[in-house]
């Protein structure tokens, strides 16, 4: 009995080290900054809540940042107290403290990034009527709250027009992560940007069910390339990763391969390199932006001059500047591109509204 | 030395210990441990609004930490209390959503739940364990897989495809205003008073009663209990099914306190894995894991002020803290090294 107590004892040891250490990382919070000694009281302070994901996701939380950063450089600010800063959250449970930490160290305007902060967010809004926040993705309907959204099927559309020219196969992949509203409005968009240009090409819709399986996204988009699909665009995050990881491949086996990716909410260029036999290929046919950092500046501007724009919710599309499709280093013609510039027109125009909804796209094709 | 002694001083000089080490590595990183500390120390205690959130993150780890030891008195290793933890929360949320009652009935059910959703999904691997010899370790980790997703879908289910529930209404809440008020709205709860209860009822289980004498029996020696007329597998399966029932409750904590509500989860919460390093710290009893839960807890909230009051990098803070645990954990080992040797010369 002792050498079994001893034995199942090192093991619950061992184990409990194990799965301490893997949990360990959640909860840590994790607080970033130098502990400048700004005056809060002269200059104009701004501070932003990562969820999750953290200030290098290469995604949304990355461009939040980076628009703060741009209007601290833009304002003269210092990164700390007083200036700009950013505190990441290691679990949905840091979220309330962070916001209030950052209340607390005296920050003029608070951003949550994230869908996620509208619970937490809605709660403190309340508890703290004198400070002022925003939410990206999300809407608190809040008097002290500034919401964000982006028109994502705005941009998904662009994209759709350039696949849809671009084909040579005409049959273009759309790879979603989960089947929420939010991928709807890209896929909606997408499929309508298609349709615009290119009624004949069928697209492959294929929902993996998550967004953080790069290997989910490597199989479907196999299944597609190998249908004779020739662009794949992903709203997927990191599943997402793993169709460029197939686009790639078939690039290495094949350097003359027709096999293209669009990526998603920033510019994914530098995912799609690829070197074969010394020559460096790109897979990226262009990406659909969304440009988290202008609504971010934008919003701490107009906090800044005194017109914070609390209780309501601002859409940032084509016109705002908010979304749009990345520069595709020249591979595509000038036809196409004049094609994207004409759609940008209508769109901005207000003359063509693009679908969010599989109703409104069906609305949409009728027309 | 007494065992009671060893018991207290052993962990007391290996947080000592840790706190030398992590000293040493800020040090060679460049950075001024006295600073860090200091900032972990205000990170704590620093004002009310921090020690409101300390307890906050003690609360659930008190009732996980118990729920790993009292299983292990009975010689069961229940790793499953993550997920005993997970459909605790849903269930106690379930409840406070979908019911409107007056709080005197409301809140206890809501427990309830809780506590009956975490002892169900204790059950299945107590009775396997029990009847068909079925090792728990590995069940009980499937089972925290099986708690996730199955948890997941529930909470679309309920919420029309959204990624979380809705607030639980105030009747079933364990959220404070007093509490609020003097701790500057942190989020510490009425919880910490039923984790303590818990940790007293739970004492007493196993001091005072013949329940707790029965299955501490089957925790030393299986044979030798079923010799004396126990029913052994009996006991396998109450033991397993409170232990699973503390881990419900410990989510009864997150969802009726902390968050009033339950979103999709990516991944596992680790609150329950951690009460396998609180259990131990603790040395496997009710007292001691008062004493692990407010050492992590502590820690794990604290450790958030490093970065920003000390400037030291998030990455460095996660290796002090898992350094601290680690000596507090390995301080164990060599008591039990300790004893045995003492034992084998005894023999001698």
């Amino acid at each position: 009995m002792k050498k079994r107590t001893w034995f199942l004892m090192t093991l619950l040891l061992s184990l409990g080290l194990v799965l301490a250490a893997c949990g360990g990382g959640d909860d840590e919070g994790s607080k970033s900054g130098d502990n400048g000694d700004g005056d809060s009281e002269d200059k104009f302070s701004v501070a932003m809540v990562t969820d999750v994901g953290g200030v290098d996701d290469k995604s949304f939380n990355q461009s939040a940042w980076e628009g703060i950063q741009e209007f601290g450089k833009d304002n003269g600010l210092e990164k700390g107290d007083g200036g700009y800063d950013y505190l990441q959250s290691k679990s949905d449970a840091d979220y309330t403290t962070n916001i209030n930490k950052l209340i607390r160290r005296g920050f003029d305007l608070i951003f949550g990034i994230g869908y996620l902060f509208e619970k937490p967010m809605g709660e403190i809004a309340d508890q703290r009527p004198d400070s002022q926040f925003a939410i990206v993705d999300g809407v608190v309907d809040k008097p002290n709250v500034a919401s964000i959204l982006f028109k994502d099927h705005e941009g998904a559309f662009l994209a759709g027009v350039v696949a849809g020219l671009f084909t040579e196969t005409n049959k273009i992949g759309f790879v979603g992560g989960m089947e929420i509203p939010v991928i709807e409005r890209f896929e909606s968009g997408f499929r309508a940007g298609v349709q615009s240009v290119n009624p004949d090409a069928e697209v492959q819709i294929n929902y993996t069910g998550a967004f953080d399986k790069a290997e989910l996204g490597k199989a479907a988009a196999n299944q597609m390339y190998s249908s004779g699909v020739d662009i794949i665009f992903h709203a997927a995050g990191a599943t997402g990763n793993g169709v460029f990881n197939e686009a790639k491949e078939i690039k290495q086996k094949d350097p003359d391969a027709n096999v293209w990716v669009i990526g998603v909410d920033r510019d994914q260029y530098d995912e799609g390199a690829v070197t074969v036999d010394g020559k460096e290929y790109n897979v990226t046919l262009t990406s659909s932006l969304k440009l988290v950092s202008v609504g971010v500046k934008d919003v701490s501007e107009r906090t800044m001059n005194g017109n914070f724009p609390g209780g309501e919710t601002i859409e940032y599309g084509l016109k705002e500047g908010g979304v749009g499709i990345a520069d595709s280093r020249g591979v595509l013609s000038e036809d196409i591109l004049a094609a994207v510039d004409e759609w940008t027109d209508k769109i901005v125009n207000g003359e063509v509204v693009v679908p969010q909804t599989y109703d409104e796209l069906e609305a949409f094709s009728a027309e | 030395m007494s065992n009671r002694m060893t018991n207290i001083v052993v962990p007391v000089l290996a947080v000592i210990l840790g706190l030398i080490v992590g000293a040493i590595i800020m040090a060679i990183s460049g950075y001024n441990p006295v600073v860090g500390y200091q900032a972990l120390w205000e990170g704590i205690l620093g004002d009310s609004y921090n020690i409101g959130e300390s307890v906050r993150t003690i609360t659930p780890y008190l009732l996980a930490g118990l729920a790993v030891a009292f299983a292990f008195r009975t010689g069961l290793f229940n790793i499953g209390v993550e997920g005993q933890l997970i459909v605790g929360w849903f269930a106690a949320v379930w409840i406070g959503v979908v019911f409107d009652l007056p709080m005197i009935v409301h809140l206890p059910l809501a427990l309830l739940a809780a506590a009956i959703a975490g002892a169900i999904w204790a059950f299945v691997p107590g009775v396997l364990k029990a009847y068909l010899g079925v090792n728990e370790v590995v069940v009980t980790i499937m089972m925290n897989y099986v708690a996730l997703h199955v948890t997941n879908a529930l909470i679309k289910n309920m919420s029309d495809g959204s990624d979380s529930t809705e607030r639980i209404h105030e009747s079933a809440s364990l959220k404070s205003s007093f509490f609020e008020q003097i701790t500057d709205i942190s989020r510490m709860h009425n919880g910490i008073f039923i984790a303590l209860l818990a940790v007293f009822v739970i004492w007493f289980i196993l001091q005072k009663t013949t329940l707790g004498y029965e299955l501490k029996a089957v925790g030393f020696n299986r044979h030798a209990s079923e010799y004396a007329g126990m029913n052994v597998k009996k006991n396998i399966v109450v033991s397993m099914v409170i232990s699973g029932a503390l881990a419900g409750l410990a989510g009864a904590m997150e969802g009726l306190g902390t968050f009033g509500y339950v979103a999709v989860k990516s991944g596992f919460t680790g609150i329950g894995f951690d009460g396998i390093a609180v259990s131990v710290l603790g040395a496997n009893s009710p007292l001691g894991v008062v004493f692990g839960a407010t050492l992590f807890g502590s820690l794990k909230y604290g450790a958030g002020n490093m970065p920003s009051a000390a400037g030291i990098p998030e990455e460095l803070v996660s290796v002090i803290i898992a350094i601290i645990i680690f000596f507090v954990a390995s301080g164990y080992i060599f008591k039990l090294l300790l004893e045995k040797f003492s034992k084998k010369k005894e023999v001698k």
